[in-house]
């Protein structure tokens, strides 16, 4: 498993790295994804420029009402984060849903991210989150929206030269309840389905929900239709599966060894159940 | 002169931590990848992408002037080179060419077809994407069943029904059985075939010293000596100048049971260069190019009286082949036809092999080797067969087990039992679980409409292998002991274990027989220039017989120290005991480390007796040993989702005399996780056109160590006669045993919906299906007469 012969930059700074980038270079960051493909000759970049040590990429902070995460923060940087367990949970309990725990010490949410594979945890808390992408180029910066981002399988917003440099997500006050509900594909520790559910009830209504789904098709999507069902419903069992119900309506579902189409679709379903279900029980 | 100690402490049965444990947790032990030599060159090996095709052309030119490779060897320069051998021989086995580089043809995907020898690895794997093949692709055929098929592509084309062997086994009058039947229960059952993915892929290192006419191949192997006597003869070297070393071994599990293509090809490379060589494995050729383990599919029929007596059993089995014979292949479903009655009282047996040719890879000895395959099948059946009666699966086994009092017990498949009570395991297991309590707690969830089984597998294997008649190469093993001057011990065990404790227990044997502490003891394995000829560690055999051969030796080099602490105690009645010889009138006595020194020293000899002490014997076992056990397992399962989890695993094993218990949990746990790995993940999955589908560790999907559950493990103990240690071998037990107890587990929980049978592995896809469409005509029915 020897990748082919390739350039090896690690650049200082973020300059730096986009001047590069611009060149034609490809970013690296937690390389769980590019390495093995390296390895199998699958992909073969020329040049590689290690994201791993510009210090202003690492970073998970509070600013302006929001919370704002560096592209190579690992998944164990926010699995561990105090400020995030306590103002976004849906991340970290996304996080620590990742593969295993080499994984989640070497992966970072902007690889993941922009690597967009249709499997992957984070998109579904993201959509849920609606949370916002910085995206930077040598000459260019500009804001994303999750819904926007995602565009199709391993495909995203992301223009050549440019990276994904932030994530940025709301803080999600007591009153809002999260849960990511998933079902492991057991060799690769992705997702069969991942469900992600924010919720919050005014007056015994639900005043506010937002489903994000993974795995299920080409990319993560949020799941309008279920969302505009249960708002303004009761969270009774079966308004829940009445909205669950919806998820995976419309949408061409992946087929493959670990789960045909129409299994998927029904995971997707109960974990949204789950999901909503589990989160309405974490409202405080 | 550092002197020994002497203890009267001993240490058989204990649990004592494993003395090769602190190299391997540092990572200060050396693998095949560690070696480094001068000058040392590179190969890498290009494979068939293709799983049949006619190769047209081939051209090296660019590969050959690539930076840093020194040559690329095709299949027609290495035509000398001997055939990769079949150790089996069967009357009517056909046995194709199966040369160490393809030549006009190809077989698989990752039949090898070139190498590429380079000054460092990178070259040469960049210099192997250089060489161009030009391929007729050809049709393939992967399954078994197809291939067997009326115009089914042929593997090989001299034989157009793909057929490789068959095997025809009768016992005692099975028409009768059946005729006289109540009950005849049969169902197809399939045992996927399994990628044994040791955590070390291969590798060879081969170093040829043109002076001396001596290649030393350095190869993660579980038999050093079968390889160098093979690969010597492959190469046309002398035996005594092929020197085969097996370092650290990084697991095998049966794959590296064999002699492979690589082996023969790097000493050809390095006599060819004259410098040494190196070819790693990587993973990806680790799933598609060593062997991989099962690969069954087993038509069974089990005939019985009303009240569950079982009277007979039919098997048909198709062994996928895959595209050759390695070392044992056509041996391995041969081991199932004997263990087919398990550890039930029935004398009329009949069973059919086919092995089938496929266009994958070969098939061979894989954890278990036949027996899980086997036990799978009875298992099953007379869980079927339970069910079909209405009877409890815990009774029909007690009802049916060969009695306590019938060993040594002959088998309607021409085996004899050694020793058992196999009531005995069962019982403790239903204790140890609280059975009764299950069954009552099963019946209110099924009220509520959930789904918890209880799964019983009560296995029988056979261990301990073996005889040298019933075995392809000799059966026996060896062991050298020498005691230096200063009284420390060397033990050369020809059985070459890699991983099974041996290090730890061989000394606690030696330690208690001489009276000595462990750490004056070393054992040495794996180089056939320092140790005797041995077989080698697999099927359980390790202790049993290599273990016999090493009590052997000690006991003519006690006696050899009696003698001489006789003659310095100028006694005629004297004891070992204790690191002492003992005059048994007067009570003196003389340390064993001073026997030692004056056995060495020869001042004055014994009459008749040569100075040193060092003894050799090879120790022919009269018998295989037959350990047995029994692994209740108890499953949930989510009615949505179809993921089963296990709430417990009890596992009783009677493996005869236990030596070290905590060796012994190891050897369980690790079973048992492979086990599992083939119930519930595992699957080496062909498409229609030969690709291996799950041939990366992120489709592979192997058991994780978050995915165990908690194995409770307990045993019985039921002393081996055959061997002076009483002990039978545990390396497989886990896995033979677990399969068909987690089966039997989930097949019991979703039997109110009419399900009798699942094949592995048990994935939630499947298992929602069965619950979604209540599908009340799972696989064939049972015919009830």
């Amino acid at each position: 498993m020897i990748a082919q012969k390739f350039e090896y930059t690690a650049p200082k700074s973020l300059d730096e790295a986009l001047h590069l980038l611009a060149s034609g270079a490809k970013p690296l960051a937690g390389g769980m994804s590019l390495i093995p493909m390296m390895k199998l000759r699958l992909a073969s970049p020329e040049h590689l420029v290690d994201l791993r040590t510009i210090q202003d990429l690492n970073f998970i902070r509070e600013a302006g009402g929001q919370l704002h995460i560096g592209a190579t923060a690992s998944h164990y940087e926010i699995e561990s984060s105090a400020l995030l367990r306590q103002k976004c949970p849906l991340l970290t309990e996304t996080a620590a849903a990742i593969g295993d725990v080499q994984v989640r010490n070497m992966g970072t949410i902007g690889g993941s991210v922009a690597h967009a594979d249709p499997a992957a945890d984070y998109p579904a808390a993201l959509q849920a989150l609606e949370a916002k992408f910085v995206l930077k180029g040598a000459k260019s910066e500009r804001t994303v929206s999750a819904a926007d981002f995602f565009v199709d399988a391993f495909a995203t917003a992301l223009e050549p030269g440019e990276i994904l440099s932030e994530v940025i997500v709301p803080i999600d006050d007591a009153r809002t309840g999260t849960s990511y509900q998933k079902m492991v594909q057991p060799a690769s520790g992705f997702a069969i389905v991942g469900l992600a559910a924010r919720v919050r009830v005014n007056a015994g209504k639900v005043s506010f929900v937002r489903i994000g789904v993974t795995g299920l098709s080409n990319h993560a999507y949020r799941a309008s239709g279920a969302e505009k069902t249960f708002e303004g419903k009761t969270s009774s069992p079966a308004n829940i599966q009445a909205a669950a119900a919806l998820v995976a309506q419309g949408v061409d579902a992946n087929s493959d060894l670990h789960a045909s189409a129409d299994f998927r679709r029904h995971l997707a379903v109960v974990h949204a159940a789950r999901a909503l279900k589990t989160a309405l029980s974490r409202i405080a | 002169m550092a002197t020994t100690t002497t203890k009267v402490e001993t240490f058989v049965g204990k649990r004592i931590r494993r003395r090769e444990d602190p190299r391997l947790i540092t990572g200060t032990a050396t693998y095949v990848e560690d070696i480094q030599m001068p000058g040392m060159h590179y190969a890498v090996i290009l494979r068939s992408p293709h799983a049949a095709a006619r190769i047209r052309s081939i051209d090296t030119k660019k590969a050959e002037s690539a930076p840093g490779v020194v040559c690329v060897l095709l299949g027609k320069e290495t035509k000398g080179v001997g055939a990769v051998p079949c150790g089996v021989a069967m009357p009517d086995l056909r046995v194709p060419q199966h040369t160490i580089l393809a030549t006009d043809r190809v077989y698989f995907v990752g039949h090898p077809v070139a190498v590429v020898v380079a000054r460092d690895g990178y070259l040469a794997r960049d210099a192997a994407d250089l060489i161009e093949v030009d391929y007729e692709v050809l049709p393939a055929v992967a399954d078994p069943e197809k291939a067997l098929a009326k115009g089914a592509p042929a593997v090989h084309p001299q034989w157009p029904d793909n057929i490789a062997f068959t095997y025809h086994q009768d016992g005692g009058n099975v028409d009768k059985a059946f005729a006289e039947a109540d009950v005849v229960v049969k169902q197809r059952i399939v045992s996927q075939r399994l990628v044994p993915m040791a955590m070390e892929t291969r590798g060879v290192v081969a170093e040829w010293r043109n002076a001396d006419r001596q290649l030393n191949l350095y190869t993660s192997t579980q038999i050093p000596h079968l390889v160098r006597t093979i690969v010597a003869g492959m190469l046309g070297l002398e035996e005594n100048r092929t020197r085969v070393i097996a370092p650290e071994v990084g697991g095998g599990f049966g794959s590296k049971l064999n002699v492979y293509a690589e082996e023969a090809l790097m000493g050809y490379v390095s006599m060819k260069i004259q410098k040494p060589v190196k070819w790693i494995e990587s993973r990806r050729e680790n799933f598609t190019c060593t062997i991989h383990g099962r690969g069954h599919v087993d038509f069974y029929e089990i005939a019985a009286k009303r009240d569950g007596t079982i009277l007979g059993i039919k098997l048909k089995l198709i062994q996928d082949v895959g595209a050759y014979h390695q070392l044992l292949t056509p041996l391995i479903p041969q081991l199932s036809v004997l263990m087919m009655p398990g550890i039930y009282n029935t004398q009329n047996i009949r069973a059919d092999i086919v092995g089938v040719f496929t266009n994958c890879v070969p098939t061979d000895a894989y954890r278990g080797a036949g027996r899980p395959e086997a036990t799978h099948g009875i298992e099953r059946m007379v869980d079927m067969l339970a069910a079909e009666l209405k009877m409890d699966p815990a009774e029909i086994r007690f009802k049916n087990f060969v009695a306590k009092d019938k060993f040594p017990y002959a088998t309607a498949t021409g085996l004899t039992y050694d020793s058992g009570d196999y009531a005995a395991p069962l019982k403790k297991a239903l204790d140890l679980v609280g059975y009764a309590k299950l069954r009552q707690e099963q019946a209110d969830l099924r009220k509520q409409g959930k789904y918890m089984g209880i799964g019983i597998s009560t296995y029988g294997e056979i261990c301990a292998i073996g005889p040298s008649p019933a075995t392809p190469a000799g059966g026996w093993e060896s062991a050298t002991v020498k005691i230096e001057p200063s009284g420390k011990v060397t033990i050369l065990t020809g059985a070459c274990p890699h991983g099974q404790g041996e290090e730890t227990t061989f000394a606690q044997i030696a330690a208690d027989e001489l009276g000595v502490a462990l750490d004056d003891i070393v054992v040495l394995r794996g180089d056939t220039a320092v140790v005797q000829y041995g077989i080698g560690t697999f099927g359980s055999r390790a202790t049993a017989v290599g273990g016999t051969a090493l009590y052997y030796a000690l006991q003519d080099l006690k006696a050899k120290i009696k003698k001489f602490g006789a003659m310095l105690l100028e006694s005629e009645d004297v004891t070992l005991a204790g690191g002492q010889v003992v005059d048994n009138k007067t009570g003196k006595s003389k340390p064993f480390q001073e026997i030692a020194g004056a056995t060495y020293r020869a001042l004055k000899l014994p009459p008749n007796t040569e100075p040193g002490l060092m003894a050799t014997r090879f120790w022919e076992p009269p018998n295989f040993t037959f350990p047995f056990g029994a692994h209740i397992v108890v499953t949930d399962i989510d009615g949505e989702t179809g993921q089963i989890r296990i709430r417990r695993y009890v596992a009783v094993d009677d493996c005869g005399n236990i030596l070290n218990p905590l060796i012994v949990d190891g050897q369980i746990h690790g079973g048992v996780a492979q086990g599992l790995g083939q119930a519930l993940w595992e699957q080496a999955v062909y498409d229609d056109n030969g690709q291996l589908v799950t041939g990366e560790l992120t489709d592979y999907a192997l058991p994780r160590a978050h995915l165990m559950p908690w194995i409770e493990s307990h045993h019985t103990c039921t002393p081996s006669p055959v061997n002076p240690l009483g002990v039978k071998g545990v390396g497989e037990a886990g896995t033979i045993g677990c399969s068909p107890a987690v089966v039997n587990s989930v097949v019991d929980a979703l039997s109110p919906l009419g399900v009798r049978h699942i094949d592995m592995p048990l994935t939630p896809e499947k298992i929602w299906k069965l619950l979604a469409t209540k599908n009340r005509d799972v696989g064939s029915r049972g015919a009830t007469k």
